[in-house]
C-alpha cells in the first residue's frame, strides 16, 4: 500500500496510484476534536496541529492541511478578524478606506505577524511528526482575490475597472507578499500551496477582463513561488480559463460543484489535476448511501487514468457537516476508489 | 420595444454608460418613467440574471451595470417619488454576515426597478426582527454568503411568527444556490437565483396582495 505522499504524487504524475487520493479538507473540525471554541483552537500553533492530526488519523485524508482562516493574511495588513461559534472567521473590515491608501501600502513582512508565525510553526509541527509520509498543504489568498478582503468586494470590483494603475499598484504589493508568505510555510515544510482565487472564476469576473487582469498576476506569481500550487477558484465556475489555469503553472485545480468534473478532465486532463467537487452545502445532510452515491460518481466522472483527487468544491469542508458523513465520505472511497477503476465504463 | 430592449442588455453587458442613458433617455421620453423601467429596464436586468446565473456573465458585470441602472434610474425617478413602488412595504439585510455585495447588488436592481425599498445593512437576528415589526415590513429580502448566516433565517422566521407578524421571506445567496433545499428548510418563503429573481418574487407578491 502506498503512502499518502506516494499516492498523492502519482496522481499528479497523471498515473494511477493504489486509489483515488482524498483530500478531507476538514479545518474548523478540529476545533471540535479538541473541545475548543473556534477562536481559541486558532490561538496556538499546538491546537491546530494537534487538531489536523486528529482528523489525519480519524477520516484518514491524504493530506495535512495548515490553513487556518483568510483573513489571517488581513491580520498581516493591520486588519482584524471576527470570530464566530459556528463557523470561518470573517475579515473585520477594510485597511483600504480609500483609493489614495493604495498609494502608501507596503507589504507586510511574514516575520513581523503573530497569525503567519503561528501557521509557519504549525507546519513545523506537523511536519515533525509526518516527515514525507503525508503531503502538508499551505495556503495563501491569490493577489487578486487579497482585495476583496483589504478593501471590500464592491470597492474592489469598482478599482479594476476604473483605476488600472492603483490596481497594478496594489496587485504588485499583494504579489509581494503572498510570494513571501508561500514560500515561507514550504520552507516550513509545506509540500504544496493552495492557492486561492475566487475572483479568477468566470462566476465573477469575465474571461476578457481576466486575461488582463487577474491571469498575469497568477502567472507571475506561480513563477516565483518555489513549490507546486493548487489553484482553487473557491465554489466558482472556471471551465472557460482552464486553458490560462494550466498554462499559469498550477499543478491541480479545485473544481465547483457547478460544473461536471467529466468536462474539466476532458479540457485539462494530462496536463494538470483535477480536484473536486463535493458539494460541501449539500453534505451537511446527506445520508451515509447519498454520500456514497456522490463518491461514486466523482471518481466515476474523473477517476480513470489518475490526474484526480477527491476533494469538496470549496477548499474547506463546512463546520456543519457531521463527522458520519465524512466517515462516509471515507468508507466510499475505501470500496470504489480502488484502482484498477473496473467498476468504471471506459470514456 | 423589444429592439431596444435588446440593445440595452447589450449595453449592459458592455457597461457601455452613455449608449444605456441614450436607451434609457428615449424610452422615457416617448412612454414615461416608469413604462421605461417596466419594459425596457426591468427586462434586461432580468435576463442579466438569468445570464449569471447560467454562468454567461460574470458578477462584476452585475454589479456594475446595476449601479449604472440605479444612478440612471434615480435621475429620473428619485428615491421616495409618489411614482416609486412602495407598497407593499419592503425591506432588505444581510443577516448575520459580513458580505454586504450581494445586498448591495440586489438594492440597485429592486432601485434600478422603480421599487422603493427599506436598506437595513447588515443586522442580527433580534435587532432585525425589530426593526422589520417596527416599519410594519411586509416583503423582507435576506442575503447571505456563509452557511451558518444561512441557518439564521430560521431564526428569523421563528421569532415573526412568534409575533404574529405576515411577513413573507425571501432569500438569497451562494448557501442558497448550491443546496436548493435549503430556503425551504429555514422557513422562507421564496429563493432568489440572482438580483433579478428579487424584482419577480416581489412582483409576484405583491400582485398576490388581498
Amino acid at each position: 500500500m502506498m503512502t499518502s505522499m506516494q499516492r498523492v504524487l502519482t496522481a499528479i504524475g497523471q498515473q494511477e496510484p493504489d486509489r483515488v487520493p482524498l483530500f478531507l479538507l476538514t479545518t474548523l473540525h478540529g476545533a471540535k476534536e479538541l473541545g475548543l471554541s473556534i477562536r481559541d483552537y486558532y490561538s496556538r500553533a499546538e491546537h491546530v496541529a494537534e487538531g489536523q492530526l486528529r482528523l489525519l488519523a480519524k477520516y484518514r485524508s491524504d493530506c495535512l492541511y495548515s490553513f487556518f482562516y483568510a483573513s489571517i493574511e488581513l491580520e498581516a495588513f493591520g486588519g482584524q478578524t471576527i470570530f464566530i461559534d459556528d463557523g470561518p472567521p470573517n475579515g473585520g473590515g477594510p485597511v483600504i478606506h480609500c483609493a489614495e491608501d493604495i498609494d502608501r501600502l507596503s507589504p507586510p513582512r511574514v516575520a513581523d505577524s503573530p497569525g503567519l508565525r503561528r501557521g509557519l510553526e504549525t507546519i513545523r509541527l506537523l511536519k515533525e511528526r509526518v516527515g514525507d509520509t503525508v503531503p502538508i498543504i499551505g495556503s495563501v489568498v491569490a493577489p487578486f482575490s487579497l482585495p476583496v478582503l483589504q478593501m471590500g468586494f464592491a470597492d474592489y470590483i469598482e478599482l479594476i475597472y476604473e483605476q488600472p494603475e492603483r490596481f497594478a499598484r496594489l496587485m504588485a504589493v499583494n504579489q509581494a507578499f503572498c510570494v513571501e508568505w508561500a514560500n515561507a510555510q514550504l520552507a516550513a515544510g509545506a509540500t504544496a500551496i493552495g492557492y486561492a482565487d475566487p475572483l479568477a472564476s468566470t462566476t465573477n469576473i469575465p474571461r476578457a477582463l481576466y486575461l488582463t487582469t487577474g491571469f498575469p498576476v497568477y502567472r507571475e506569481t506561480i513563477g516565483r513561488i518555489k513549490g507546486p500550487v493548487a489553484l482553487h477558484l473557491a465554489s466558482g465556475r472556471g471551465l472557460p480559463i482552464a486553458d490560462e489555469i494550466v498554462a499559469g503553472g498550477a499543478a491541480a485545480v479545485g473544481v465547483s460543484a457547478l460544473e461536471d468534473l467529466a468536462d474539466w478532465k476532458s479540457a485539462v486532463g494530462g496536463r494538470i489535476t483535477v480536484m473536486g467537487n463535493l458539494n460541501g452545502i449539500e453534505m451537511r445532510r446527506w445520508t451515509s448511501a447519498q454520500a456514497e452515491a456522490e463518491v461514486k460518481l466523482a471518481i466515476a466522472r474523473a477517476g480513470r487514468g489518475g490526474g484526480f483527487i477527491l476533494a469538496d468544491n470549496h477548499g474547506e469542508i463546512p463546520w456543519q457537516v457531521p463527522d458520519e458523513v465524512l466517515l462516509s465520505i471515507r468508507e466510499a472511497v475505501d470500496r470504489w476508489g480502488r484502482y484498477p477503476l473496473d467498476w468504471v465504463a471506459a470514456p | 420595444m423589444q429592439q431596444s430592449a435588446n440593445e440595452l442588455h447589450a449595453a449592459l453587458a458592455a457597461l457601455d454608460r452613455p449608449r444605456i442613458e441614450e436607451l434609457f433617455g428615449a424610452a422615457v421620453r416617448r412612454d414615461g418613467a416608469m413604462q421605461a423601467i417596466e419594459e425596457l429596464m426591468v427586462p434586461a436586468l432580468i435576463r442579466l440574471g438569468e445570464e449569471w446565473d447560467s454562468g454567461q456573465i460574470a458578477l462584476s458585470q452585475i454589479y456594475m451595470s446595476s449601479r449604472i441602472c440605479e444612478d440612471i434610474v434615480e435621475r429620473r425617478l428619485p428615491p421616495m417619488a409618489a411614482e416609486r413602488k412602495s407598497h407593499p412595504r419592503m425591506a432588505i439585510a444581510v443577516l448575520s454576515d459580513y458580505h454586504t455585495l450581494g445586498k448591495r447588488i440586489v438594492l440597485s436592481v429592486m432601485r434600478a426597478s422603480g421599487f422603493e425599498i427599506l436598506d437595513y445593512g447588515r443586522q442580527e437576528v433580534e435587532p432585525l426582527v425589530e426593526r422589520v415589526l417596527a416599519d410594519a415590513v411586509e416583503i423582507l429580502l435576506i442575503s447571505v454568503l456563509m452557511l451558518p448566516a444561512a441557518l439564521k433565517v430560521k431564526a428569523v422566521r421563528a421569532a415573526l411568527d412568534a409575533r404574529n407578524a405576515r411577513v413573507k421571506i425571501a432569500v438569497g445567496g451562494a448557501p442558497f444556490l448550491f443546496d436548493p433545499q435549503l430556503w425551504r428548510e429555514v422557513g422562507a418563503d421564496a429563493v432568489g437565483r440572482n438580483a433579478a429573481d428579487a424584482v419577480a418574487i416581489v412582483r409576484r407578491w405583491s400582485e398576490a396582495r388581498p
